[in-house]
């Protein structure tokens, strides 16, 4: 599935007092198969964008092509892209509702009219990508469980419409690290093993640094860079700051090192790198 | 001083069954501290901060803020002034049209007169850095802002204890550094007593004392320099150590002739330049 977005504006309150434009003049291609980052200060537009993706708005101006194909033209085609690209929202607990995880996850398929053993299957391989035994959990209440089951659940039911492309708003805001760690393991091998594109919004600069093959950087409705991490952190460290943003405290760390006149590559982004970088210099003095 | 004495908590759910979710805590929170609290979700953070200004009650023992108990419904009132509660969403606090008229609501509430209020309205949003701010609209400040104005909200109640649960976790990195500049300014110049949740250790690294919660009990407390140096203790409890201490712990393990409790950049540099 190939996105594009041409020209894409997006204003709220169109022809009111209070008209804002929160999306100007955007130009995105999403291909298939990408991990892409979008970093952006509260307030720069990125929730707008991510709700515009999967067609929940549309756009003031400019177009949405999905596979070449205008999604706002085609009814039927914008059905097939909300099927096809599932959007979980920060806080996706909160929007739990049913009686079971089972019934939970399956809201989903059902409503696109998946019915019985194909249903099953549907949920039981949702549950797995999100480490959930289908055993334990289908009958337990969603309600009943810790912030990081809670989350996998939410995730889960967006997994069981079985979407090329998940898009994440923060997934791993307010859970405790080993829990962020877990969820974010889920993520990448949602990734590899099931060769899904992804879309991950954070302002955890460390997460985004370690997962995304590439950055979208967002200020003021605006996409002001889009370029792979490795040239993002290298590079733009006064204009990241300048828009409320910041590079990996271990880029940072290295970054000053290097200033220092110490032999340090420019674009370490992961504790991995740094501690290989740092013992490769030591061994050769 | 806040303290605990035996303070036990349990939740009940609508089939009566009981969750213990603090369960018999012990310690003193003196006047002037800076404490983090860190702890798995489930840990119990949010209830011991509730127990703080007697939104919630102990189901045993007694929480006393500076000699009234959170017991005794007569002293409520005097307890909710002294300690001040910041929250995750700072929408959900935010409850006024003017940014002024937001950090007076507290005041108006328990009928502090007009000459006073203004006064207390303008020393709050000076100690908070929003003076210049002071006519936008709440809705158009940026989450780190919102959050400086419930927090000068609670200052202007002339709180003594400051509460903050997670207040970062929905704010960009800016707003992060914001608020803890803010905090770590309030604590050292105003003396005001901190008490701060959060899920970051990078942050926890900062403050002078962390209290670390497991399954409602307290599992370790102490400056961070040694707390972050039970990393087998913190990853058992779903926790991990700063990414600057646990590269240093990397290069530790590794035979590198480097402390492995470093805390922050600066400390790190430090070390790594005598060695590289």
């Amino acid at each position: 599935m190939f996105i594009d977005l041409r020209n894409v504006s997006y204003t709220y309150n169109l022809n009111m007092p209070f008209e804002t434009e929160v999306l100007k003049s955007i130009n995105l291609s999403i291909n298939e198969g990408e991990f892409i980052g979008i970093i952006g200060h509260t307030g720069c537009g990125k929730t707008t964008l991510l709700q515009l993706l999967n067609g929940l708005l549309e756009p003031t101006n400019g177009k949405i092509l999905i596979d070449g194909i205008d999604i706002h033209k085609d009814k039927n085609k914008l059905r097939e892209v909300r099927k096809n690209i599932g959007l979980s929202f920060q806080y996706p607990e909160n929007q739990l509702f049913e009686e079971t995880i089972f019934k939970e996850i399956a809201f989903g398929p059902k409503n696109m009219g998946i019915k019985g053993d194909s249903l099953i299957d549907n949920v039981k391989k949702a549950m797995k990508m999100v480490d959930l035994d289908y055993s334990i959990y289908k009958e337990r209440s969603p309600f009943n469980l810790s912030g990081g089951e809670m989350r996998r659940v939410a995730i889960a039911s967006i997994l069981a419409i079985d979407p090329e492309v998940i898009i994440l708003d923060e997934p791993t805001a307010s859970l405790d690290p080993q829990t962020r760690n877990r969820i974010l393991r889920l993520i990448k091998d949602i990734f590899k093993r099931y060769s899904k594109t992804i879309v991950l919004v954070s302002h955890n600069m460390e997460v985004i640094a370690e997962l995304a093959q590439r950055i979208i950087v967002m200020d003021k409705g605006r996409i002001v860079l889009d370029n792979s991490p490795k040239n993002i952190f290298r590079n733009n460290v006064t204009s990241l700051e300048q828009i409320g943003l910041a590079i990996p405290q271990i880029t940072s760390m290295m970054h000053k090192l290097r200033k220092m006149g110490k032999p340090i590559k420019p674009d370490v982004l992961t504790l991995e790198e740094a501690k290989n970088e740092i013992l490769k210099i030591v061994k050769k003095k | 001083m806040i303290r605990f004495i035996n303070v036990t908590h349990a939740y009940h759910n609508e089939r009566e069954e009981s969750t213990i979710s603090l369960s018999d805590i012990n310690i003193n929170i003196n006047t002037g501290d800076f404490i983090a609290v860190i702890g798995a979700n489930g840990s119990g953070k949010s209830t011991f901060a509730r127990h703080m200004n007697g939104l919630l009650l102990p189901s045993k023992g007694n929480v006393i803020v500076d000699g009234n108990n959170t017991n005794d419904s007569d002293k409520l009132w005097e307890i909710r002034k002294k300690v001040g509660m910041v929250f995750q969403n700072p929408d959900n606090q935010l409850v006024a049209t003017t940014i002024e008229d937001d950090i007076a609501f507290g005041m108006e509430n328990i009928g502090i007169e007009e000459s006073e209020m203004k006064k207390r309205v303008e020393w709050a949003l000076n100690l908070v850095g929003m003076h210049d701010l002071r006519n936008k609209e709440p809705h158009l400040l940026s989450g780190g802002q919102k959050q400086k104005v419930v927090i000068a909200g609670a200052l202007a109640m002339h709180t003594s204890y400051l509460v903050l649960d997670e207040p970062t976790s929905m704010l960009d990195p800016k707003g992060r550094k914001e608020i803890l500049e803010t905090i770590k300014k309030l604590n050292r110049e105003e003396h005001i007593t901190i008490i701060y949740i959060t899920h970051f250790m990078s942050e926890a690294a900062e403050f002078d004392k962390i209290i670390v919660l497991d399954n409602g009990k307290i599992a370790l407390t102490g400056a961070p320099k040694s707390v972050f140096l039970h990393y087998d203790k913190l990853k058992e409890l779903n926790l991990e150590l700063p990414q600057i201490t646990m590269l240093a712990k990397l290069l530790n393990d590794n035979g590198l002739d480097i402390s492995p409790n470093i805390l922050n950049e600066k400390e790190m540099i430090e070390e790594l330049c005598s060695l590289i």
